[in-house]
């Protein structure tokens, strides 16, 4: 089980209250397939993701980028237990999705340092730290009902 | 043998000619001994750095930083041959510094999130992000390449 002391999870709470999931969500997935092109293998369905032009103007990708921040945000009242928060959609990802889960890491990355660009100076050491102990602990349990 | 289109030339020449060798090398090498402490293992010479406040405080991790960034900023100047121009710099983490090399590649990501916080996300598109990272992962590999 993760423990978060206090700090961990005033920092939490007050950054993720500025967070905007739609333009944060759009910005992080944007990036991983931009960067990670293999990671467009998953959205066939999406269409057009060919360029960075195509990938900005997808509205799949928007809507998507959306839920997944979405469900980041989700687990944040669940600090307590987010393996077993998150065990139906790691499930999910295992036996529908097939999502190599390498993937939630570079995912991971991405939030990062999308909130990195979006924050600036007020993304500090200590509120880099408590996120990349966020996004780790999420792509963990994401991985753990894998078989 | 790395290669690099005109356009990531361009990005990295207008990025780097912004980049404050001494304060953006201080920080990304303070986020990382502090988001990964056991980073803090290399420089147990630095003195004081279990909190943040001491990593903040200490000079030797600002000369350091300094000297780190200028080293990016010196392969940059070679980037047609980043791994002939960091053997040597590689040989001395493979054999007096004992330097794992998986922690190249925190000090990568470091410099990317410290360049993606000071530029923000309509300088530092996703374009600028792909270009950084790959060459960070060339200095990386180039400093991994006389390991043995």
């Amino acid at each position: 089980m993760v423990h978060w002391d206090a700090t961990e999870k005033q920092t939490i709470t007050s950054f993720w209250g500025k967070v905007d999931l739609a333009a944060d969500g759009e910005h992080s997935l944007q990036r991983l397939l931009y960067v990670y092109p293999w990671c467009r293998r998953y959205f066939h369905k999406f269409g057009d993701l060919s360029t960075i032009s195509a990938i900005r103007k997808n509205s799949h990708v928007r809507a998507h980028g959306h839920k997944v921040l979405s469900a980041l945000g989700d687990c944040v009242p669940h600090l307590g237990d987010i393996k077993g928060h998150l065990a139906q959609l790691s499930k999910l990802h295992c036996e529908t999705l097939h999502v190599d889960p390498a993937n939630f890491c570079l995912l991971g990355k991405n939030i990062t340092i999308c909130m990195a660009s979006h924050f600036g100076v007020t993304f500090t050491p200590e509120v880099q730290a408590t996120f990349e102990k966020l996004v780790t602990t999420v792509a963990a349990a994401l991985s753990s009902e894998y078989h | 043998m790395v290669l690099w289109d005109a356009a990531e030339k361009k990005v990295i020449a207008s990025v780097w000619a912004k980049v404050d060798i001494e304060a953006d090398g201080f920080q990304a090498l303070l986020r990382t001994l502090h988001v990964y402490p056991w980073t803090k293992r290399y420089f147990s010479h630095f003195g004081a750095m279990s909190t943040l406040k001491d990593i903040e405080s200490n000079p030797k991790v600002r000369a350091h930083g300094r000297k780190v960034m200028a080293a990016v900023g010196d392969a940059i100047s070679h980037m047609d041959n980043i791994k002939g121009h960091l053997s040597q710099l590689s040989q001395l983490h493979s054999d007096k510094l004992h330097v794992d090399p998986a922690n190249f590649e925190l000090l990568g990501n470091n410099i990317v999130i410290v360049l993606a916080a000071k530029f923000g996300a309509d300088a530092f598109t996703p374009e600028v992000q792909a270009t950084f990272q790959k060459l960070v992962a060339v200095i990386s590999s180039a400093l991994t390449r006389e390991y043995h």
